[in-house]
């Protein structure tokens, strides 16, 4: 009666029988988390680390098996450092600057990334999912065995939910039976087919692409590979209408092929006919293992809103874009940054309930943004007219001998976050420049003396101040704004300059705990400051 | 005014050019002229680059009426 869904590949939270289940009347929770997928347990990392009690419900014990994502965007690992989980997903993650792009039999023309420096974490890394799970449930245990009110309860399945003006009653499935809680508020983190949404009743929308692709991973037995990204366009062997080679950890590597809609999936998945496309396109005396293998299609869809009163939804529950450009599980992570610090401060009541349809506002814009990009990159990998082909071939037969065309080729726009330009949260911008940290963006980091900036400015507001003078601190409606004093003395490579100062001698910026920048001025003034802070709180 | 497409004669000697234009595509399958006038397409975008002019021209391309 209770099956898992898919196979495990590390068990992590057996199955264990809480006394809420026999409790004469429902528990109540303060945070429950529907789903332990990574966004889940991002979820819990960020309210634990605040004290907030948070409870995850997952119908199976640990991370599934199988590497669904593999890229890890910058800001993805940025967020889970402030959880304190990202560094060993930079240990054991791969970093490749290298890619190739072919088209038909031939190379049409190479690329390195050349990532711009002065970054505690690089622009991006493979690893599979189930190691980047497992590093935040490391974390997760780490937390919980120093005090922090968080638990995760396994072969916990969700089945009903009531929604009530104060609270959301919660109908759970177990091996012994169901039973039933109580939560103040409800993250539904359940995942693309969400059983949440559908119990509720919310809509999904948007466009499904007529389109299938096989996912094999492969262990090189033999072969010295390099550690580069190769797509092909119309590759003439191995049949596929596009493919995407790349290389993960432990010697494995990602193949992607583009198989077409009208597939027998069950005879594409058979072992000899993966062995079969992959042969053809390794070419002769590759030697390999089969690792996982999986046929995935896609869609980019997105709920009207991501917050119904005391429930909200967060990752591929909420949204769900096509894999080209990683932005799912990259996403995801940039959803809780963004709720967990105003559910935090609603739940401490320093906040009005009203921040919390910020959340939903903020995110939606980084949700379309990301559906924009991943479309745009799917139409030209997978051209939708005749006409489209046609120009996505120009380019890339333009592209072998000319650079200007290879900007239009699209294989994958890397993930990078998203600015809240309009956010009702920011004030108006006092200086012109620079660009990229202007109110509502995602503070670039910088390299100070032996550190970075970016763990300086976590979890709380900072008054970052450059060369100029203001208070070490200032309260303002209960929150506290402690000052982080910085001047060119401590920018010896120029990044911090270039990054929060441009042509100006001074700067102070307000920046949110989520590293956003919520206001900034050329000098301190008192009243916009704390008017500032108010805003950022959702009290103007 | 350089951000406005010209739209009145700009090309030296117009019967060359069109020559030109048509004799680049002798000889080439119906497949092949289209790809060509893609890449050409391109090109001249490129060229241009200014991305106002590139949004009239493709308006004019269209003939729509402003
Ligand atoms: C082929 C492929 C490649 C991808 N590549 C990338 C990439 O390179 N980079 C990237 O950022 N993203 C990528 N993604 C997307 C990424 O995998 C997802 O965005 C990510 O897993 C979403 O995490 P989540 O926690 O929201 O949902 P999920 O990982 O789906 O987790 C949902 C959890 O909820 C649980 N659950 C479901 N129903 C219930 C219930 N009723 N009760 C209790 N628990 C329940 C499930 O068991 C599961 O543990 C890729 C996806 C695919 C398919």
């Amino acid at each position: 009666m209770f099956d898992d869904r898919y196979t495990l590949a590390y068990k992590r939270y057996p199955y264990q029988k809480s006394a809420d289940q026999d409790a004469a009347k429902p528990v109540r929770h303060k945070v429950v988390v529907m789903g332990g997928g990574p966004i889940g347990v991002a979820t819990a990392l960020d309210l634990g680390r605040q004290g907030i009690e948070t409870l995850v419900l997952d119908d199976h014990e640990g991370v599934g098996m199988g590497s669904r994502a593999i890229c890890f965007s910058k800001r993805c690992l940025e967020i889970a450092d402030r959880y304190g989980a990202g560094k060993p997903m930079v240990e054991k993650g791969v970093v490749w600057n290298l890619g190739k792009v072919f088209h038909r039999d031939r190379k049409v023309f190479e690329f390195n990334l050349l990532p711009e420096e002065g970054h505690e974490f690089p622009a991006f890394i493979n690893l599979q999912q189930p190691y980047f799970e497992s590093y935040m449930l490391d974390r997760f245990e780490e937390l919980q065995a120093n005090g922090a009110p968080i638990e995760v309860r396994g072969k916990n399945r969700v089945e009903n939910v009531t929604v009530h003006d104060d609270h959301v009653e919660i109908g759970i499935l177990t091996p012994d039976g169901p039973y039933k809680i109580e939560a103040e508020w409800l993250i539904g983190c359940d995942g693309a087919s969400s059983p949440l949404r559908e119990m509720l009743g919310y809509e999904f929308t948007g466009k499904v692409f007529q389109d299938s692709f096989l996912i094999a991973d492969i262990k090189m037995k033999n072969n010295d590979f390099p550690t580069e990204r190769w797509f092909w366009f119309d590759p003439s062997h191995g049949e596929g209408a596009s493919t995407l080679l790349h290389r993960q950890p432990d010697d494995v590597w990602r193949v992607d092929f583009q198989i077409g809609w009208d597939v027998d999936r069950k005879e594409e998945m058979k072992e000899e006919n993966i062995r079969r496309r992959l042969d053809a396109f390794l070419g002769e005396g590759v030697e390999y293992d089969m690792v996982w293998s999986s046929i995935y299609t896609f869609q980019c869809k997105r709920m009207d809103s991501f917050r119904h009163g005391r429930v909200f939804f967060a990752g591929d529950s909420a949204h769900q874009v096509s894999p080209f450009g990683a932005r799912g599980a990259n996403s995801g992570m940039q959803d809780v940054d963004n709720l967990g610090w105003k559910l935090g401060l609603v739940i401490n009541g320093k906040a009005p309930d009203s921040l919390l349809d910020t959340y939903d506002n903020e995110r939606i814009h980084g949700a379309d943004e990301n559906i924009l990009n991943s479309t745009r990159s799917t139409d030209f990998i997978t051209p939708k007219s005749d006409m489209s082909k046609l120009f996505r071939d120009a380019v890339l037969d333009l592209s072998e001998q000319y650079t200007f065309a290879r900007p239009l080729v699209n294989s994958g726009r890397l993930s990078v976050p998203c600015t809240y330009d309009g956010s009702p949260l920011n004030s108006p911008d006092a200086m012109m420049e620079p660009k990229r940290s202007r109110p509502g963006s995602p503070c670039p980091d910088a390299p100070l003396g032996d550190g970075f900036l970016l763990p300086q400015l976590a979890d709380r507001f900072t008054l970052l101040t450059i060369n100029a003078e203001a208070p070490e601190s200032f309260e303002e409606e209960g929150i506290n704004v402690t000052r982080l004093a910085l001047s060119t003395e401590d920018d010896p490579t120029g990044a911090l300059k270039e990054r929060y100062l441009g042509d100006n001698d001074s700067a102070i910026y307000l920046i949110r705990p989520d590293q956003h920048v919520a206001a900034r001025r050329p000098n301190f003034d008192e009243n916009i400051f704390r008017a500032a802070v108010r805003r950022a709180i959702g009290k103007e | 005014m350089t951000d406005t497409l010209t739209l009145t004669p700009n090309i030296d000697s117009p019967d060359d050019f069109y020559a030109e234009l048509i004799a680049t595509h002798d000889g080439l399958s119906k497949d092949d002229s289209d790809a060509l006038n893609a890449r050409l397409v391109l090109v001249l975008a490129n060229h241009i680059g200014n991305r106002e002019i590139l949004s009239q021209a493709l308006a004019a391309a269209a003939l729509k009426q402003e």
